[in-house]
């Protein structure tokens, strides 16, 4: 076990069992499903609420998401992508796998190893991320894990839209030279 | 304006559940920007292979709690252009991202920098999200509204039919890209010695 700690790469099937045992837990005892896309909602009203408070109190999916009766900001899953953000801290920590990243290898192979392209590349890829997230009611955990194994038409459908998406994009993006280099 | 749930049980537990979460995407390798783009190069599967087996393994164990203690499911409406229109948007923008949202999260822990730009840009989108959601709403939810379905409800199959289909397509998938691997290498080599 304490073996298993310090390995600092698991199996890809060690780690999905271990999420699919996890939903089972948030299912069973707390009545929940795993999912982080809607604490970006309140994340960003109330970031908003900072400059322009009423205009985030009369905006119905604020409403809907945070700030209606029975909602709150700081939820059950906000507190998970707090638990999130420090679980994997802990994780490369103890495994000796962090490390600052800046600039991926395999974006520098295509885009040179410009810091500004790449960052403004990652900002327009989030912006599209939770927007499409939030249209399909759901990202990779709240759809792709939690609903896929709840069998949800919904989750299956996303599930096959996103990564038939990402296939054509990568493709289109990094080609067959991106894909040797990531082979390699 | 920012209310904390009262109940402390649900904000303790959901931490909990963040930190194992979090731990798990870490040591899977999934928080890394090349895991991602390479399952979407086809040439790293780590994302498949965990994503289908926390799936399989999942379904087993809420549907029997669901079934022997009448454990809720929760459902999310499949309001079908929505969703496959949101997976559009959601697949073009995690494959230039390199993480999706709650990986993007991880890979901030784990020492990736152009991931705050990623969630600094998610939250921009959720914003954006939060502005159209009336016109969205009217016009696109209700294309091809069927409702909190599951895929056993529409095809009046047993879950567990389903679930063993998916075992069973899942386990036929990782074998194949495992013998790919391996096939590959010993064909290359040959070809590639004489020179």
């Amino acid at each position: 076990m304490l073996n298993l700690l310090n390995r600092s790469r698991w199996s890809p099937y060690v780690v999905g069992a271990g999420i699919g045992i996890l939903s089972w837990i948030t299912f069973g005892l707390m009545h929940k499903a795993l999912g982080t896309s809607t604490s970006f909602v309140s994340a960003a009203g109330a970031i908003e609420s900072l400059v322009a408070p009423d205009h985030v109190r009369a905006n119905e999916y604020f409403v809907k998401t945070f700030l209606g009766e029975g909602k709150f900001f700081l939820d059950w899953q906000m507190m998970l992508v707090i638990g999130l953000f420090l679980g994997a801290l802990i994780s490369a920590r103890l495994g000796r796998s962090y490390h600052v990243e800046k600039v991926p290898e395999l974006w520098a192979s295509r885009f040179g190893p410009g810091r500004a392209r790449r960052y403004a590349a990652a900002f327009l890829g989030g912006v599209l991320v939770l927007f499409g997230a939030r249209l399909a009611d759901g990202c990779t955990s709240g759809h792709g894990i939690s609903g896929g194994l709840q069998l949800a038409v919904s989750s299956w459908t996303f599930f096959i839209s996103f990564f038939a998406a990402g296939l054509i994009t990568a493709m289109l993006v990094y080609g067959k030279a991106g894909r040797r280099h990531a082979q390699g | 304006m920012l209310k904390a749930d009262p109940n402390l049980w649900n904000l303790i537990t959901g931490l909990l559940t963040g930190l194992v979460f979090g731990f798990l995407l870490q040591r899977g390798a999934v928080t890394r920007f090349r895991t991602i783009v390479g399952q979407f190069l086809w040439t790293d599967h780590t994302v498949l292979r965990t994503m289908l087996t926390a799936v399989v393994v999942g379904s087993i164990g809420v549907y029997a709690m669901h079934q022997l203690w009448d454990v809720p499911l929760h459902l999310k409406s499949a309001t079908l252009l929505a969703n496959a229109l949101g997976g559009l948007i959601f697949g073009i923008g995690m494959a230039v991202l390199g993480y999706c949202p709650g990986t993007g999260v991880g890979a901030m822990g784990e020492g990736s920098r152009h991931a705050i730009f990623g969630v600094l840009g998610m939250l921009t989108g959720a914003a954006l999200y939060a502005e159209v959601y009336p016109w969205v709403k009217a016009t696109i939810l209700p294309v091809g509204d069927l409702g909190k379905t599951t895929l056993a409800v529409q095809t009046g199959l047993s879950p567990w039919i389903i679930i063993l289909v998916l075992a069973a397509a899942a386990g036929a998938l990782f074998a194949i890209l495992a013998c790919r691997g391996h096939c590959s290498h010993h064909r290359a080599e040959p070809r590639l010695s004489p020179r």
